[in-house]
């Protein structure tokens, strides 16, 4: 139905989509897989209209298009669903799904219609939801399912899906899944872009993987298995993501004793030298709050941290700095990089102090130093002048990681180390990780990530509800008891729910 | 291809400097006199004011801020010194107390914004009255005048062909060149208004950094109000009345983005010219004030409209 032939478009020095062609079929949920820079959100932005290719054709329904306008798609029937989404916050679920198209009788809205309109279609795709509530007061999950609402509303032909489920959680996405099923029964075809495999194996109809800005492989989903779809979005074989490592963890060099405030329930625990624990638990069972709280950024009501055996004091991030701890936090671009600044700048910032003599720059140390740093990280960039925001999140978090290991800390905090980044940059931030510690450095590593958890950590600490629901030693390592503890599923299979 | 963007990039980053060449070319053709000597040290002379407090309020944008109290400080400073030197202060010892006056007003601005987690614009508009009510209250309403003239050498003198208050803001413009690229300060300054959490998740103490900036914008009105007040030998309790504007004006007219984080200073000269340029312009050409006041708006969306374009250009590219 769908048609791309030979999409090309070029940026100054990258090539982000080379000849690129595509076919989308009626009622198909097709998946397109690759690497971060592989060229997926530039196709997405041609689709959407957002940006004009270079060269190329798009044909809908056998009818070539010419130069595609945001507007254009809309009227086409193309609705994209980025992951910013595009709802107005104070409005209800039905004022946000008729925005623009509400209906009116004599020049007001009328809204006793719109939301019968609304509840209607809530009830035609599955979905319980009250048309009156206001978005800011959903989950993130159900803005979603609005956003979806909306474009079947619109009568959308096709629906892009951005990384849906990146900010779900496990149960959110089975509804989210449920409601892509029903969508697809109304013939609506489904581009869907995901950097989980596991999912695009669970609701999509075929895959095609792009690298380098080159489609390499459409396949049928029951003709490919997950090795495959890697070893096409990286070009080689990828036996053992996880690198092997003997660890030995030391002695206790962190210990965290009864912290408590709104979030966190009194918790306790040590950190050793040379160790990775990992933070395993369900979103909102308080690990980002956690680690917030140790490094200062958010105030404690009650507790205290022992630093070898001495107590400190962690009032705020210099404290923590001063210590020897680093945070790379979990929403990178809010938090954790300087967008608008360059490389350089980024990776500089916290040390500005040691590289300046009397409040004055040493530039040339700066760039020396920073040169030093981004190359043994990887960083792939024509120059450390490059801004922070023209890199892919791969690079991005590198760039942070960089930046903590220029203040020579000896514990990271590293809160989803590889969320939003290829399978080529998450192998090689899961090596600077295992080095990191095998250089007698501890590292606590929040993941929602099972794989990832069970593969890197030395110890695993789950978290449930602003406490700790159990630690696992290495040889207790399970996906199901891990998912167990932070669900408080007792282990007869019986739920149990401490505090409500 | 490459020559095109090359231009085009040049266009979008430099487009103000090419605005200001275009209105002098304009004046200058209109006008036999806008070139001559004379004319031009009179443009410089005239922004000077302005341009000595756009170096604080750069400061202050990029952090994100904006501070509308200038004006006002620039009303103390010209009432306060011309008190003291009427009590029978020296000139220099009353310019001095009345900068470290100034400073403190600024800074006060800063623990309104940091401690009370009022938003600069509400903080400064709410200081803005208040501190206006003041150099009222110093001057008894009145002009101050009759003080010994040794303070006009400031306001009136030169430095062999160049007014003094011009050397003042090169200086300052130096110095704030020097500062926001070459100094740690410079830089969390940039940092905190390119993201603010992220530059505290890094250890930099981002209150202190926004002290500072008010407490410098606050001396440099001080500095200007001093200039002013030098300039006229009278200290007035409405010098400065609407300076806030002309000043913001020509910071963002010189790129500087008002949500903070991005500018280069040195666009924030030509800023500063373009006002002054069209205000002297204007006068030799016989236009009349309300036009001139018309003009400056519509010259205020078209500066800023043109480098949005072609940034928004720049980016589709």
């Amino acid at each position: 139905m769908l048609e791309l032939r030979g999409i090309t478009k070029t940026y100054p020095g990258v090539t982000a989509l080379d000849a690129v062609s595509l076919d989308f079929s009626k009622g198909e949920v097709h998946a397109i897989a690759g690497e971060n820079g592989a060229g997926k959100s530039t196709l997405i932005k041609i689709l959407s209209g957002a940006i004009v290719p270079d060269a190329g054709i798009v044909r809908l329904d056998g009818l070539e298009l010419g130069r595609v306008t945001p507007r254009e798609a809309i009227r086409l029937g193309i609705s994209t669903i980025y992951q910013e989404f595009n709802l107005v916050p104070s409005l209800s679920v039905a004022e946000n799904i008729f925005f623009g198209l509400e209906p009116m009788r004599r020049g007001f809205v009328d809204k006793k219609r719109m939301h019968r309109m609304a509840s209607r279609l809530c009830e035609d795709m599955g979905v319980e939801l009250d048309t009156h509530a206001r978005i800011k007061d959903l989950g993130v999950a159900y803005q979603q399912i609005v956003e979806i609402l909306k474009a079947v509303s619109r009568d959308a032909r096709i629906l892009i899906m951005d990384e849906p489920t990146a900010p779900l959680t496990t149960k959110e996405i089975d509804v989210l899944f449920e409601i892509v099923d029903k969508v697809r029964e109304k013939s609506v075809t489904i581009i869907y872009i995901s950097h989980r495999l596991e999912e695009i194996f669970r609701i999509c109809d075929r895959v095609s993987v792009l690298r380098d800005g080159r489609n390499v492989a459409t396949k049928d989903i029951s003709e490919t298995n997950q090795q495959e779809l890697v070893s096409f979005m990286v070009g080689r074989k990828l036996d053992e993501i996880y690198p092997s490592r003997n660890s030995s963890p030391g002695e206790e060099v962190l210990r965290v004793e009864g912290f408590r405030n709104g979030k966190l329930k009194g918790l306790s625990f040590g950190l050793r030298r040379g160790e990775i624990l990992g933070i395993g638990g369900l979103v909102g069972a308080g690990r980002t709050e956690l680690a917030r709280a140790l490094f200062g950024a958010d105030p404690l009501v009650e507790g205290r941290i022992l630093f070898l055996g001495r107590p400190i004091e962690i009032k705020k991030p210099q404290d923590a700095i001063r210590q020897g701890i680093g945070l790379l936090p979990e929403d990178r671009k809010q938090q954790g990089i300087l967008l608008g600044m360059s490389i350089k700048e980024n990776i500089s910032f916290p040390i500005l102090k040691d590289l300046s003599r009397l409040g004055f720059l040493r530039k040339k140390r700066e760039k020396a130093l920073c040169g030093e740093l981004s190359g043994a990280l990887n960083v792939k960039t024509p120059s450390l002048d490059q801004k922070v925001k023209n890199l892919s999140g791969g690079n991005q978090q590198k760039v942070v990681l960089a930046k903590w290991l220029g203040t020579k800390c000896d514990i990271l905090i590293f809160d989803e180390p590889t969320r939003g980044i290829d399978v080529g940059a998450k192998q090689e931030i899961y090596s600077l990780l295992t080095k990191f510690a095998d250089e007698g450095k501890s590292v606590i590593m929040i993941s929602s990530e099972m794989p990832e958890l069970i593969g890197m950590s030395d110890r695993i600490l789950v978290m449930r509800n602003g406490s700790i629901a159990g630690v696992l030693e290495k040889d207790e390592f399970s996906q199901e008891r891990t998912l167990m503890l932070a669900s408080g599923i007792s282990e007869g299979g019986e739920a149990f729910d401490g505090s409500r | 291809m490459a020559a095109d963007s090359f231009a085009r990039r040049l266009l979008g980053k430099y487009g103000i400097i090419l605005v200001l060449v275009v209105l002098c070319v304009l004046f200058g053709a209109l006008s036999p006199v806008f070139f001559s000597t004379e004319n031009i040290i009179n443009i410089f002379r005239q922004v000077a004011v302005v341009g000595i407090v756009a170096v604080g309020m750069t400061f202050v944008i990029l952090t994100g801020g904006i501070d509308l109290s200038v004006g006002s400080i620039i009303g103390i400073a010209s009432v306060f010194t011309a008190q003291l030197m009427l009590g029978g202060m020296s000139a220099f010892w009353a310019v001095l107390l009345t900068l470290a006056i100034c400073s403190l007003f600024g800074l006060l601005n800063g623990v309104i914004v940091n401690q009370l987690f009022i938003p600069p614009l509400v903080a400064t508009l709410a200081t803005m009255t208040a501190l206006r009510g003041i150099a009222f209250i110093i001057s008894g309403g009145l002009p101050v005048f009759g003080f010994s003239n040794t303070i006009s050498a400031l306001g009136q003198g030169y430095l062999w062909l160049i007014p003094i208050p011009v050397i003042i803001m090169a200086l300052t413009f130096a110095a704030g060149f020097l500062s926001l690229n070459s100094t740690r300060f410079g830089r969390y300054v940039y940092g905190v208004g390119g993201n603010e959490e992220a530059t505290r998740l890094s250890g930099i103490s981002v209150k202190r950094i926004k002290f500072s900036v008010y407490t410098i914008s606050g001396f440099l009105s001080g500095l200007a109000g001093v200039v002013l007040l030098s300039r006229i030998n009278s200290g007035q309790p409405k010098a400065g009345q609407g300076y806030e504007m002309d000043v913001i004006t020509a910071v963002v007219i010189g790129g500087v983005s008002i949500s903070g984080g991005e500018g280069n200073i040195v666009l924030v000269i030509a800023g500063v010219l373009i006002m002054g340029v069209l205000s002297n312009g204007m006068i030799l050409l016989n236009i009349d004030e309300y036009v001139q006041w018309v003009v400056k708006g519509f010259v205020l969306v078209a500066a800023v409209g043109f480098d949005r374009v072609s940034q928004r250009r720049k980016l589709s590219a």
